[in-house]
C-alpha cells in the first residue's frame, strides 16, 4: 500500500513535468523565443543600464516638465478610480447574492462588469482612441472601464463577506432595502472598499503609463518620446520619477490601510 | 438618598431627550482616517476634471461616436487584414508568452519566495529581498520590457524577461506570505530529527504551500495573459496584441478591433472559467 503511494505520486508529478515540458516547447516554438538569447541578453542589458541609463546633469532641466506630465498621470488614474468606485459601489449592490433586487438584475450588473474587467484597459484605449484622440480623455475613460469591472468584482466579494448576518437581522426586524444599504452594507464595507480603491490607484497609475504610451499622454508619451529619440539619460530620469511616485503613494496606501483595516 | 439621586438623573434623561440625540457612531482613529481619504480622492478627481487636456474636444460629440464606434466594433465584426486561422495563431503566441513568463517567473520565485521568507531566513534577508520586489513593482511592466528591448531587440526575448520581472515580485509576495503561515512547530520537529534545509524545504513547506502556489500562478497567468496583449502593442511582442495595434493605428478598422476583442474575451472567459474550476477540484483533493 505504501510503496503503491508513492510509485503513483512520483508518476504523478512525472506526468505533471512531462505536461509542463511539452507546453513549455510549444510555447518557445510558437513565439520564436530563443532560450540562449534570452539569458545572454540580461547581463548586457544590465551593463548597458549601468552605462547609459542614468540621468545626467543636463537632463535635470527637463524634470519641470516630466513632473508636469506626471502630476497629469496621477490625477487621470485618481478620478478614474474614484468616479469607477462610485459606478462599482451601485453594480456591485445590485450584483451582490445578499442585497440585489432581483436575481435578474443581479446577472445582468454581474454580466456587466465581467464584460468590462476582462477587456484589458489597454484594448480600451486603443478602442476609445477613435474617437477621444490623444486627450486625457482616452486615458481616462479606458481606466475608468478597467477599475470599474475590476472594482464591482471587489466590492461584490466585499459585501457578500461582510453583510451576511446583518442584512437577514434587519430584514427581519422590519428595516426598508435603502435602510439596510445605508445602515448596515456600505459602512461595515467601507474600510475593505477603501483598501481595494487604494490597491486600484495603484495599479492605475501603472496601467497609465502603458496607455500613455499607446495613445500619447500623459508620462508615458514623455517616456516613449525621450526613449525613442535615443535620451536614455532623460528617459531614466522619467523612470526614476515614476518610481518615486509609485512608492510614495504606495506607502500612504499602506499606512491608511493599517489604521482602517 | 440613593433613591432620591437616581430620581433626579431619570428626570434629567427625560428633560434632555428631546434636545440631544443619541451619538450612534463614534469617532475614532479609523473614521478620521477613512473621511480624510474619501476627501482627498474626491478633491483630486474634481481637480483632475479642471486640469484634463481636452484638447478643444467635444465630449458629448465624442461619446456618441465612441457609441457608434461599439455599435459597430461590437456588432458587425470582420476580417480583412488576416484570416481566422492566423488571428488563432496569434492568440497561441500571445498564449505563450504569459506562459513562458509565469513559467520562469514561478521558477525564480520560488527559491526568492523561501528566501523572503522570515520562518526559513533571518529578517534582514527577508527584508533586502521584500525591499528589492517593492522597487521592481514600481517600474511599469511595459518599461522593463523596453529597457530590455534595447539590449536584446524588440521581440518575444525582450517581452519575457521584461514581463517576467512583475511575474516575479508578484509570486515572490504571493509565494512567501503562503510559506510563512507554516506552523512553527513542523520546522523545529524537522529541525530536531536532523533534516537539512533542503529536505525541511521539500518535505514540508513546499508541499503544505501547494495548493496556494498553484492557485496563485495560475491566477498570475491570467494577468500575464492581458500584459501580454498589451505588450503586444506598446512593444512589438508579437502576438493578438500587436494586430490590435495594428487595426487601431494604422488600419483604423473599428471592426477588426471588434474581432480581435471578441478572440481576447472569449480566451480570458475561458481561463476564468477554468481557474475556478481547477481550484475547485484542488479544494476537494487538498
Amino acid at each position: 500500500m505504501q510503496a503503491d503511494f508513492f510509485a503513483k505520486k512520483r508518476r504523478n508529478s512525472l506526468g505533471f513535468l512531462l505536461i509542463l515540458g511539452a507546453i513549455t516547447f510549444g510555447a518557445i516554438v510558437i513565439t520564436e523565443y530563443n532560450l540562449v538569447k534570452g539569458f545572454e541578453s540580461l547581463p548586457r542589458a544590465v551593463t548597458w543600464a549601468l552605462g547609459n541609463f542614468y540621468p545626467t546633469q543636463e537632463s535635470l532641466s527637463r524634470l519641470p516638465g516630466i513632473l508636469n506630465s506626471l502630476l497629469e498621470t496621477l490625477l487621470v488614474s485618481i478620478a478614474a478610480t474614484t468616479v469607477g468606485a462610485s459606478f462599482a459601489l451601485f453594480f456591485a449592490v445590485m450584483g451582490s447574492n445578499t442585497t440585489r433586487v432581483n436575481a435578474f438584475f443581479g446577472s445582468i450588473s454581474r454580466g456587466i462588469a465581467t464584460v468590462f474587467r476582462n477587456i484589458d484597459v489597454a484594448a480600451w484605449a486603443m478602442i476609445l482612441l477613435f474617437s477621444f484622440g490623444q486627450s486625457s480623455l482616452t486615458g481616462y475613460f479606458a481606466l475608468f472601464f478597467g477599475s470599474f469591472g475590476f472594482l464591482t468584482r471587489a466590492f461584490v466579494e466585499t459585501i457578500d463577506e461582510a453583510s451576511g448576518g446583518s442584512v437577514e437581522a434587519l430584514r427581519a426586524t422590519g428595516a426598508s432595502y435603502f435602510s439596510i444599504i445605508f445602515q448596515s452594507v456600505i459602512p461595515s464595507s467601507v474600510p475593505q472598499m477603501i483598501s481595494w480603491v487604494l490597491f486600484m490607484i495603484e495599479t492605475n497609475i501603472r496601467s497609465a503609463t502603458l496607455i500613455g504610451l499607446l495613445t500619447g499622454s500623459g508620462i508615458g508619451f514623455t517616456f516613449n518620446l525621450y526613449y525613442k529619440s535615443l535620451n536614455y539619460d532623460i528617459a531614466s530620469l522619467v523612470v526614476i520619477t515614476i518610481i518615486v511616485a509609485i512608492l510614495f503613494i504606495e506607502s500612504i496606501s499602506n499606512y491608511v490601510r493599517r489604521v482602517i483595516l | 438618598m440613593e433613591a432620591n439621586e437616581q430620581v433626579v438623573t431619570g428626570e434629567q434623561l427625560l428633560n434632555s431627550k428631546s434636545t440631544k440625540r443619541i451619538k450612534i457612531k463614534t469617532l475614532t482613529k479609523s473614521t478620521i482616517v477613512i473621511r480624510i481619504t474619501m476627501f482627498f480622492l474626491v478633491l483630486l478627481t474634481i481637480i483632475a476634471f479642471f486640469n484634463f487636456d481636452y484638447k478643444e474636444l467635444d465630449i458629448g460629440e465624442a461619446m456618441l461616436a465612441t457609441f457608434a464606434n461599439m455599435k459597430a466594433m461590437f456588432l458587425e465584426p470582420h476580417f480583412k487584414h488576416f484570416t481566422f486561422t492566423h488571428a488563432l495563431h496569434q492568440v497561441f503566441v500571445t498564449l505563450g508568452l504569459a506562459f513562458l513568463t509565469t513559467l520562469f517567473g514561478a521558477i525564480i520565485a520560488v527559491f526568492l519566495g523561501l528566501l523572503a521568507a522570515e520562518n526559513l531566513t533571518s529578517k534582514r534577508v527577508s527584508a533586502v529581498i521584500k525591499g528589492a520586489v517593492a522597487f521592481i513593482r514600481a517600474v511599469p511592466t511595459v518599461l522593463w520590457v523596453l529597457i530590455f528591448a534595447v539590449a536584446a531587440g524588440l521581440g518575444s526575448v525582450a517581452a519575457v524577461i521584461g514581463m517576467t520581472f512583475h511575474s516575479v515580485s508578484y509570486l515572490v509576495k504571493a509565494y512567501s506570505e503562503s510559506f510563512e503561515e507554516l506552523d512553527k512547530g513542523v520546522i523545529e520537529a524537522l529541525q530536531a530529527s536532523g533534516a537539512n534545509f533542503w529536505q525541511i524545504i521539500f518535505q514540508a513547506v513546499i508541499p503544505s504551500s501547494l495548493t496556494y502556489m498553484i492557485s496563485w500562478t495560475f491566477l498570475r497567468f491570467e494577468i500575464n495573459f492581458a500584459v501580454a496583449i498589451a505588450m503586444g502593442a506598446a512593444a512589438g511582442a508579437g502576438g493578438i496584441g500587436f494586430d490590435m495595434f495594428m487595426a487601431s493605428n494604422f488600419y483604423l478598422d473599428i471592426r477588426e478591433i471588434g474581432t480581435i476583442t471578441f478572440f481576447i474575451l472569449a480566451v480570458a472567459i475561458l481561463l476564468e472559467v477554468f481557474a475556478t474550476k481547477f481550484k475547485k477540484k484542488l479544494k476537494v483533493n487538498g
